[in-house]
This record gives structure tokens, sequence and C-alpha cells, in this order.
């Protein structure tokens, strides 16, 4: 038995699974104190399913919690960076593009040492253990207590950032260090400013991890519990504790990824509709299609695995408005749907007020939307499909069509075929799709690393590759025998003979306990 | 003395704040290569934060024995992310080229507009305290050494110094720009595949008679009309409307509005030769083929062509208008083609024998855009 849970912005939804089976569900307001939501709704589903919380194997957690903090600038703690590149890279500090207001609360604690390597492995400099050692006597001084270290070059090898965090810790013992060759990929400011996010981050982390810890043994549950990743696989909470940062923008990947369990889909394009938006995903292979892009995190960017998403404002919430032409959001009653809503004796007409006229759903009083003409109310379900089906449209790869799964609390206002598609499958707890996702979330690993196919054959980079991501998965508590790579992909370096190649694997398994 | 006339008409300007427009200005004109300038605008940013923003001159305001040293990066953009350039390997290949000449710089000249060598010389700019000229080699960007106008018209491309982060130098001397490319290529293998370049020493008289002038304020021009654009609903229109009314790139239309549905690259001789595949949006059974080496070719619909080098196809964002490069090309990608003009001195006979088609093994000639078909909006 696992208990999946999932903390947004607006709900906090838990699931009790039995194997494939949903015993039991809770969607409740999230508190302003996020621990006591997860509480109580983790106690719900006990109680609901009537199970001995001894029974429980695992539970998983998703969150926004860490992601809103950074955004929100609250609870950071001021962060010493220390980076190994010498004498590169000093056209371009740390932080050069950092917004100033988030600066300022981190502060602007730079420590540029000799170190780093070429694309290859060999060194730039030799470690500068000595500057290393006195960069942390200065962090000391200032009273920092959380360090992100970074090197040039350090997915490719991570000794030099290893080494550093051992002389950090050794002059600063208390201090949570970061290192980011174990969270990013190539891309030196962008890994960098990961590994910063993540340390201004730990001590929110620790008292997270603490408090949570705390309640399961107040509800007498002695399981081990995780946390979601953005690539839709699990840490464990010893992890979180010091890696917060890759629980960012978790939850839409637990929608597309719980999507895909409900359905037993593996390719299928998965609309969750939600109160305010409607998050449109790619399944490929079980996982949800990763973006290419760039992505800006509370005004910083950085390169985390994150799942292509298309974002239209359309909910249950949307509000509905006649002027010439009917439109549909982006303006929406958000979590007030039950007080505001026609449906629910409120002033406003909503996207769910059409779908309870239009006989898709039987909520709320449908006596109140009975003076809508039967004309506009079709109009307006029409508008809302044609949303849909140009988001659908928008994010397939080809002309060929493909299942649509539809989940979230907003799916009731879909009844209808979608263009392009070939079925519309809508799942029971289509509802909790997100907490679902959590609940079966597996296990991975993930390298990324340039090899010059001059210096070893094209067969010994990419076995090189895998067998990494493999022990990474594992590390992550991955059962070996059911570690598979999902994906594999290698990328010549522009403009440059001698066949540099950048090869990234990545492997997932389920998770050893259950 | 600087050999620089004072300007008797307004100077361009460049603020801090328009490095952002510049830098997406400048990836458009890098046509699917020349690097994502973000690095690039970085390193800019800072250098100006330190040493203020470099005066920018037009060609017209250099004396003809002024000394012009252009300032630029070789090797892989994507080492350039890990390893950025520390800034005095930027200074310090302009200062050791000016010792190997035996005159001081009077100028820093852009040699290539597009993609991340249109920030690197405003950081040797601006820390060397020099002018900056408002012009390039080619309006656009190409991958080897020897492909820029000046080696065209026979401004030798050495001596050449390269330098890597540890200001370690090499320096090449050749008979020839093509084996120049060929020497300096291998050499910065060893130093790490991203070294900074000072090559081509030029005269204001080399740089009057053979750049291509006005391209930083174009590429600033035609990323703000892209900023703009998106402001005001509809940035590819934006863009089109920008680059008609330049003097290069005027002959410009949206060549294809598709979506990306196949992408093969093969590697051979260190070029990546890549095939890109595009549906039409509209429904229709029209397909573009775009063949791009690090830049993009040639764009064919349905196998004829309608856009080749050195004539610009530039692929961007059709909703954002956002220039995107060949390596951030993904399957799904809703695009517009966009092909323009290449300034005209590129269309020379002289030059098309150093960059046009059958420089990169391409069979068909050069035809002029506006000459290829009546396909798309002119």
């Amino acid at each position: 038995m696992r208990i999946g849970v999932d903390v947004g912005g607006t709900n906090t939804d838990a699931v009790l699974m039995e194997g494939r089976q949903v015993k039991a569900m809770h969607k409740a307001p999230t508190s302003r104190n996020v621990n006591d939501g997860i509480v109580i709704a983790v106690r719900n589903v006990l109680n609901i399913g009537r199970v001995d919380p001894k029974d429980v194997q695992a539970v998983m957690v998703g969150t926004t919690h860490f992601t809103n903090a950074f955004v929100e600038r609250r609870h950071l703690q001021e962060v010493g960076v220390l980076r190994l590149a010498l004498p590169a890279t000093r056209g371009v500090p740390p932080m050069v593009d950092w917004p100033d207001d988030i600066a300022a609360v981190i502060g602007r604690h730079h420590y540029l040492v000799e170190g780093g390597y070429e694309f290859d492995g060999r060194p730039i400099s030799e470690l500068d253990e000595k500057a290393i050692a006195s960069a942390a006597k200065d962090m000391r001084a200032k009273g920092i207590e959380a360090v992100a270290i970074s090197g040039v070059f350090s997915p490719v090898n991570g000794v030099m950032e290893e080494r550093a965090g051992e002389i950090v810790a050794n002059e600063l013992p208390d201090s949570s260090i970061t290192l980011s060759s174990r969270i990013g990929r190539i891309g030196l400011l962008e890994r960098e400013n990961a590994a910063i996010m993540n340390a201004s981050l730990v001590d929110l982390s620790a008292s997270f991890i603490t408090s949570f810890k705390q309640a399961l043994a107040e509800l007498n549950m002695s399981a081990p519990f995780y946390i979601s990743q953005n690539d839709g696989t699990l840490m464990s909470a010893d992890f979180v504790e010091k890696y917060p940062v890759l629980t960012f923008v978790s939850g839409p990947t637990n929608s597309i990824r719980g999507a895909a369990y409900l359905s037993g889909l593996k390719h299928a394009l998965v609309v969750d509709i939600g109160g305010t938006t409607t998050d449109i995903g790619m399944l490929i292979n079980g996982f949800p299609r990763e973006s290419a892009a760039a992505v800006d995190i509370g005004g910083v960017r950085t390169n985390f695995r994150m799942p292509d998403i298309l974002a239209l404002g359309l909910g249950g919430g949307s509000l509905v408005s006649q002027n010439g032409k009917i439109r549909v959001g982006p303006r929406s009653v958000g979590y007030r749907l039950t007080e505001e809503a026609l449906i629910f004796d409120g002033k406003q007409l909503t996207a769910t007020d059409i779908a309870v006229a239009a006989g898709f759903a039987e909520i709320g009083n449908r006596s109140a939307v009975a003076d809508l003409s039967e004309a506009f109310i079709e109009e307006t379900a029409n508008v809302i499909h044609r949303m849909v089906e140009e988001g659908v449209d928008r994010l397939k790869t080809s002309a060929e069509p493909l299942p649509l799964i539809l989940v979230g609390g907003g799916s009731i206002l879909i009844r209808k075929s979608i263009a392009g598609t070939t079925e519309c499958v809508v799942p029971e707890h289509a509802a909790v799709a997100n907490a679902i996702g959590a609940s079966v979330a597996q296990v991975g690993g993930e390298t990324d690393k340039v090899y010059s196919y001059e210096q070893i054959t094209r067969e010994e980079a990419i076995d090189s590759a895998k067998s990494d991501a493999i022990n990474q998965a594992t590390a992550a508590g991955a059962d070996e025998k059911t570690i598979e790579i999902i994906d594999l992909e290698e990328m010549s370096l522009a403009y440059m003979p001698g066949n540099a190649v950048r090869v990234r694997a990545k492997a997932v398994g389920e998770l050893r306990v259950c | 003395m600087l050999n620089i006339a004072t300007a008797d008409h307004e100077r361009a300007f460049v603020t801090l704040e328009d490095l952002e427009d510049l830098a997406q200005g400048a990836a458009f004109l890098g046509t699917g290569g020349g690097g994502d300038p973000y690095i690039g605008r970085l390193m800019a940013k800072h250098a100006i934060r330190e040493y203020g923003m470099p005066e920018i001159i037009e060609v017209d305001e250099l004396h003809d024995d002024a000394t012009v040293l252009p300032a630029a990066m070789l090797g892989a953009p994507t080492v350039l992310v890990e390893k950025a350039a520390s800034g005095e390997d930027i200074d310090h290949s302009v200062k050791r080229l000016a010792q190997l000449i035996g005159r001081q710089p009077d100028a820093i000249c852009p040699i290539e507009i597009g993609g991340i060598n249109s920030m690197i010389p405003i950081v040797a700019a601006a820390r060397l305290g020099l002018p900056l000229v408002n012009c390039d080699g080619m309006g656009r960007a190409f991958p080897e050494l020897q492909m820029v106008t000046f080696h065209v018209y026979g401004v030798p491309a050495t001596p050449a110094v390269i330098v890597d982060e540890h200001l370690e130098t090499v320096i090449v001397e050749t008979h020839d720009g093509k084996r120049a490319e060929d020497l300096i290529r291998a050499a910065a293998i060893r130093m790490g595949l991203s070294v900074m370049i000072s090559c081509y020493p030029m005269t204001g008289r080399d740089v009057k008679n053979y750049g291509v002038k006005g391209t930083l304020t174009l590429a600033l021009g035609v990323g703000r009309a892209i900023s703009q654009g998106r402001k005001h609903g509809d940035p590819v229109e934006a863009l089109l409307a920008c680059l008609r009314s330049t003097e290069y790139y005027n002959h410009c239309k949206v060549l294809f509005d598709g979506k990306i549905t196949d992408l093969r690259r093969e590697t051979s001789k260190g070029f990546s030769i890549g095939h890109c595949e595009l549906d039409a949006l509209d429904g229709g059974a029209q397909r573009m083929t775009i063949l791009f080496q690090n830049e993009n070719l040639v764009a064919r619909v349905d196998g004829k062509t309608v856009a080749i080098v050195p004539d610009l196809i530039c692929v961007v964002d059709r909703e954002t208008g956002q220039p995107v490069t060949v390596e951030a090309m993904k399957y799904g990608q809703r695009v517009k083609v966009i092909g323009t003009s290449a300034a005209p001195i590129l269309r020379r006979p002289e030059s098309l024998a150093v960059f046009g088609p059958q420089a990169f093994g391409l069979e068909e000639e050069f035809i002029p855009i506006e000459k290829s078909g009546n396909r798309g909006r002119i």
C-alpha cells in the first residue's frame, strides 16, 4: 500500500493506492501551513480506506513548496558561491543576470578560484586548494552557512567539485554544500544558478523534511517517504533535504504520469484542466516529452529537465463573457468556484456553469442556469472545445491522430470529440491524477557528458553514458532488475572537427521498497 | 591621437538595455548558426558595467589610414557556455596583433554580426577603451574564417592571433585565408574548443571599401522590431516590416509556415550537415526541406529551391518571432521560415566563389531570393 500526495497552490490531494487500485482519495484546500495540509490529507485517506498506518509501505509527495518559496523570495538563505574555473569564465561572474531583489536576499558572495576542466576532461588549471580554504574562512567570517560550488565542465568530471566540497566542509563543518554537478547539465551559468537556488533553500528543506517526519511519526507511520522531482522520478527524503531544487515544477509532470498510469497508455496527449489553467503535455514512452528551451524561475535562468507543457487560460472557474463574441477565460474565479459560480448560488457565469447547463456534469444547482439559451450554451461549449483542439494541435509532433487523456477537476468541460485525436479517455479518479502520478513515480538517473570520438569509439562512449545513468538510478534507490534506459541523445558539437559529441542518457526503474 | 574624424552627424548609441534586443537581432542574422548570443550578452553586460559602453562610430568616420582590428570568438558555442571568456583573452588577442603589425588600433570592428560574435567586439571595445565600428564582414554568420568580404577582396587573414583562457597564444601566418582557417581550427581543438581571435588587421580604407556597413545597428533594429511586435501582437509582421526598410535585407518573405516533422544530422569532416523537414500548417500538402551546416544553407519547397546561401534563411517561432538556432530546433516546433536578401556585396561573383552554394558542396547556382519563384509574400 502506498500513499501519494500532491500539494498544489490551490489544493492538497492525497490517494491511497493498493497495486493499481485507488482505495481512497481526499481533496482539500491547501492550508496556509503546507505541512498541516499534508498531514490532514494523509490521515483522511487512512481513515477512509480503513487502513492501519503500519501497512503503508511508502509515501510519495509532490510539492510546489520550494518553487513558491523561491519565486516569492521567502525563507531563503544567503549563499557563498565558489566557482572552480580560473583563468576561464572571468568575463561572466556568478549571478550576473539575476534580478536585484533576489540577489539582495542571497547576497553577492562570489569566490573564483583556479580549477575546472576542458570539454574532454583535461584540467584547465590545477585546483587551488589554498584559495578554496581561504574563501571558506571568509565565508565563516561573514556567517554564511550555505555554499554552492560550480566547476567548468563538472558534468564531465566531478572530482574537483567533490574535493572543493571536502575542503569547505573542513573549514565550515556546519554548512550545507551544493555541488552543481549533482543537479545540472552542461551550461555553466544555468547549472550554477540551480546550485545557488538549491543552497538558498536547504534550511527550508531541512525543516520541511523534519516536520514531515514528525508528522508521520504522530500518525504511527514508519514508511519511508519520497518526493517527486521535475522529470517524473522520485528522490528519497534524505536526498531532497540536500537537493530541494530538484522538486521545482514537478506538478505538471505528476499529472502527465498519473494520466499515463490511470489510462494504461504510453503514447498520448494529456489535457489537465484545473480551476484556472489547462496544461497540455505529450506522453512518450510513458514519460512527458521534455522541453528544450531554457526556463526562467523567479527571473533566474535554469536548464532544468522540464516537461514540454502548453498552458492555456482555461479552467472550471474561467469566466464566460459575451461582448459580440463569446470569450472564455483567462480570468477565473479560481478556488472560489464553489462560492461564485451560478450553480453554487454565486453571481459569476463560469465554464463549469456551461458544462452543467449543457448536461456534461451534474453538480450544484442546475436550475440556476436554466435561463441560458440553448444556442448560447452550445456556442460557448464549442468555444471551449476549440480552445483545447487548438492547444492539442500546437503540441502534436505529427498529423497522426493520438489518443487523448483528460484529467483534472475541470475535465467535465469536455464531452465532445477533439479533432486530431483517436479517442478521449477520461480515467476514473481523473481529478486526483497528480497525486496518483506522485504515487507511481519511478526512480531515475541521468548523465550528460561530452566525449571525443577520436579518443574512444562511439560504442564505448554510449556504453559509458548508459552505465553512468544506471549507476545513478541504482544509487537513488531503483531496483536494478527493473532499470531501463529510456532516453539516449547524441549531438555533435558545432563548428569543430575532432568529433566531439555530447551524449545524454537517462535510466529509470521501480522503487526498491514496493 | 586616434585616426578618427569628428562626427558631423548623430552617432548611433547603444545602451545596456539594448543588449537584449541586439542579441536577439544578432541571433536572427545568425541564420540558424553563429551560436546563441546569450552568454555573449552577459559578457558584454559585465564589461559595460565595469568599463562603460564603447562609442559606436560609422565607417565614414574612420581615416583611410586608421588601424582597425576585429575581435571574435572561434570554436564551439556549446563549449563557450561552460568556459565563457575571461575578458583578458579578448584584449590579449587584439593587443598581440597590434604588436605584430607594429600599429596601435584606432577602432574595433565586428567581423561576423550573426550570433555570439556580435557581442565579443563590444567586450573588446569596452575593455580597451576603443570605438566600435558599425560594420562587419558579412551581415550574417558563416562557419569559416575565410568566408568574409575582407578575404574576398584580398585583405590577408593573417597574422592571426588566437588566445585561450591561460593567455597562451598561437600566432598563425599563412599565404591564404583557407589555409589559416585549417591551421587555426586545428590549434583551437588543443586549446579547448573555444578561443578568442583577432585577425584581418585592416586600414580604415579596407573597412570602407569592403565592409558591410551599419550591421550593428541593423541587428539592434531587427531585435527591437521583434520585441516591439511581441508587445503589439504580431512579431513576425513587425520583423518583416523592419527588414523591408533596410538596405540589405529588403527582399524578404515568409518562405514557409510550418511544423518541424523531421530532423536528421550527419557528421562529416567535422561539420554537422543537417536536414530539417517541415509540413505546412495550413493543411496543404507542401513540404519544406532546409539543409543546414552550422547555418541554414538552402530551403526548398517540394524540391524547388526558394532561398539559397548567401541569402539568409532564418527560422523563427511563429508566435513569438524568437529566432531558432539549428541546435535548438526540435520536432513539433511551429515556425515561420523567413528568407531575406544578403547585402549586395555578398552576391557578387567573386564573393559567391568564397561563400556561394558551391563552397558548401551544393551543386546548384545561386539564385537571388527575389527571383526564385513567387512562393510566399514579398
